[in-house]
């Protein structure tokens, strides 16, 4: 991981993934941006803006609404020396995509035996939030987890989006790159000059010795929020972000674990065959049948999304859903504790009213 | 590089005994296949390209080396019209380290990145976006390059190969899609699949020149090919051609099926009378021809003992290239 100091300046989630294609397209000119609407005015929310008039459309191009050829095009182009970021708005999408990052994305190095590789970013954003419903708020990473082959990243920040950004677009292989659209807006300290964030490395974001959080994605800031409240009683969480699902750091996971003896993993998705339950299983046939690590999975209620807001407000984990399950992992059941219900409000959250 | 519009009479004696050795190699060596898969040494389902050669071998006489060819998992009359190595796919087939793909594809899945054979695979229409990919590529490159990308008539009822259509004429793309109509997929044929047979009309539509020709003829095939592909070099778009053709042997394995009821023996009786190979063996004088066979026959036999002795995969490669460095 290379860390700059100079010229460090806040800068929105957003506008870091913009700066970090922007720093790789000027760096390599094999890179290029294609997908639906990334030149249009309003740029996938900004995060593509300026890149059409500063590149040409030559390297920033919409597509067809195509995106299994499309998918299959970055692809061939990979296999041709050349270095595709394919956008996609919503996550939800990607199944779209499915047939040809599963079976030939993923398999091409392997079954053309290392004589081609496929260096390409796929991204996209999960929606959450004003309406987006059942087919724009989904998060299918573990989806892609599970197949040998395709790399999964979630920053949580602006600084990892950058740097994984540049990282992904560096890789070999092919990345699926998740992005969450209620982190668009939030700040972070990011260095101008380029640099990366490797994966496989978690991020320790609080120290603690009570129970180890694992948050993916968005639910970092979730999860830190608990942290912060849980501390005030004398709870100590050590929050993990593991930056990049596939590869894992999983030792950083097990070791905190061991310590703690409890692990909580909250995901941005569904914890039926998903990260938290990979994660979950990996930590105790890591830690074997003596440890005694007593775990949980938090995730999106084992139902499809609804857009209307008094529904939709129980379909996902929060700071006070997480914060409630760890008290009473720590202190028991039959201790009754409610955190306040205006400190575990989401400035994120609140600020963000659609439309998508 | 000869790219002019060429029938039988502009070709000369070297370029018919070119043809020849090509169509008789390959046809050849996947009766070579056949005769050798029952002994269980080919490790790998076998699609064969017996009666359809001369699809591949007249539209690749016309690439050179730096123009891209891509095929699906009946793709060996492509790969080895385009000059990768016979002993290394062989070596694929028996699951062996010297195979063309390090012994990780099999036969569905040749690969020749030196022959600019772009990897082959076996979900059907898959290979053709990524066909796609790669003339994007040559021609942001503004090399005179192109693709030649090959599929069966089951191909083009995916989705992804009208997309793919779409996505090549609006970008001008350097590709040339080749569908290789044999009448079937696995079992099922063109009347229970196609709401019409107007496969040139429809492909037209994307404003992608079409062709058909109906009789097999190899110089046909070549003659359309190199329009297409002098239009290409010349910085127009894609092209298509349908190829009717018929699959001698059964879709998967050695054999015949022809007991099996889906089909009559009748049927590929016209095209045996109408066989390339056959066709241009008479073209070929005696002695010339006896000469290329005999090559052939010895090409195919160091191939398949190449095979034979050629080691194992170490248990290691078993993991090696999940990810590339
Ligand atoms: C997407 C997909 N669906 C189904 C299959 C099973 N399958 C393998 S070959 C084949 C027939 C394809 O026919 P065609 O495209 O005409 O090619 P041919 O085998 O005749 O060369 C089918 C259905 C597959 N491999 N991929």
């Amino acid at each position: 991981m290379s860390l700059p100091t100079d010229g460090v300046r806040p800068l929105k989630y957003v506008d870091a993934l913009r700066e970090a294609v922007e720093q790789e397209m000027e760096r390599d000119p094999d890179v290029f941006l294609f997908g639906l609407d990334v030149d249009d005015h309003k740029a996938i929310q900004g995060s593509t803006q300026g890149l059409l008039a500063k590149f040409g459309a030559e390297r920033v191009f919409t597509t067809p609404l195509s995106e299994d050829a499309m998918t299959g095009v970055a692809i061939g182009a990979a296999m041709a020396g050349m270095r595709p970021i394919h956008v996609h708005i919503r996550n939800d999408f990607l199944m779209l995509c499915m047939n040809q990052l599963v079976n030939i994305a993923a398999k091409a190095h392997y079954m053309y035996g290392g004589s081609v590789k496929v260096p390409m970013v796929v991204r996209s954003m999960i929606g959450k939030s004003w309406g987006q419903g059942a087919q724009h708020s989904q998060a299918l990473h573990s989806m892609f987890m599970h197949v040998p082959g395709l790399k999964v990243v979630a920053p949580s920040n602006a600084h990892d989006a950058k740097g994984c950004m540049i990282t992904a677009v560096r890789d070999n292989n092919p990345v699926i790159f998740v992005e969450h659209r209620l982190l668009y807006s939030t700040e972070s300290a990011v260095p101008e000059e380029p640099y990366t964030v490797e994966f496989g490395r978690a991020r320790l974001c609080s120290r603690g010795d009570d129970v180890t959080v694992v948050a993916v994605s968005n639910m970092v800031i979730e999860c830190l929020r608990a942290q912060e409240l849980l501390s005030e009683i004398g709870i100590h969480a050590e929050v993990i972000d593991p930056i990049s699902l596939v590869p894992l750091d999983i030792e950083t996971i097990h070791a905190s674990a061991m310590r703690t003896r409890r692990l909580v993993v909250v995901d941005n998705a569904w914890t039926c065959c998903g990260a938290s339950a990979e994660i979950v299983a990996r930590v105790l046939e890591m830690a074997g049948p003596r440890a005694g690590i007593e775990v949980r999975r938090m995730g999106f209620e084992t139902t499809t999304c609804p857009p209307s807001p008094w529904l939709e407000a129980h379909f996902y984990p929060n700071p006070s859903t997480v914060a409630k399950t760890i008290h009473s992992m720590v202190r028991g059941t039959d201790a009754e504790w409610e955190p306040d219900p205006d400190r575990v409000r989401l400035a994120y959250q609140v600020q963000f009213n659609g439309p998508f | 590089m000869d790219v002019a519009i060429s029938s039988a009479d502009t070709l000369d004696g070297t370029d018919i005994q070119r043809i020849y050795r090509s169509l008789r190699r390959i046809r050849r060596i996947e009766e070579e296949v056949a005769r050798v898969y029952p002994t269980d040494r080919i490790k790998s389902p076998v699609h064969l390209s017996i009666g359809q050669e001369a699809i591949s071998v007249g539209v690749i006489d016309l690439l050179g080396a730096e123009d891209v060819v891509g095929g699906s998992y009946r793709g060996h009359a492509a790969y080895l019209a385009k000059g990768a190595s016979l002993p290394a796919m062989v070596a694929e087939m028996y699951g062996k380290a010297t195979g063309c793909n390090a012994g990780k594809g099999g036969s569905m899945h040749l690969i020749a990145a030196a022959q600019n054979v772009i990897g082959a695979s076996a979900v059907v229409g898959t290979h053709i976006p990524v066909a796609c990919g790669h003339a994007l590529a040559l021609k942001r490159r503004r090399s005179s390059a192109v693709v030649a990308v090959f599929f069966g008539d089951g191909a083009v009822e995916e989705g992804v190969f009208y997309e793919s259509l779409n996505f090549a004429s609006l970008h001008k793309l350097p590709v040339l899609f080749i569908c290789e109509n044999n009448g079937f997929a696995i079992h099922e044929p063109l009347a229970k699949r196609w709401a019409t047979d107007r496969l040139c009309e429809r492909v037209a539509t994307f404003g992608i020149p079409a062709e058909r020709v109906a009789d097999g003829d190899v110089f046909k095939i070549r003659s359309l090919a190199g329009k297409f592909i002098a239009d290409m070099r010349a910085g127009g778009g894609p092209g298509f051609l349908e190829c009717l053709t018929y699959r001698w042997r059964e879709h998967v394995g050695p054999s015949e099926d022809y007991d099996a009821g889906y089909r009559q023996r009748s049927d590929l009786e016209k095209w045996i009378a109408n066989d390339q190979v056959a066709r241009l063996g008479g073209m070929v004088d005696g002695t010339v021809r006896a000469q290329i066979d005999t090559e052939i026959e010895q090409e195919i036999s160091a191939a398949f003992a190449f095979a034979e002795s050629s080691p194992i995969p170490e248990t290691k490669e078993l993991y090696t290239h999940v990810f590339a460095d």
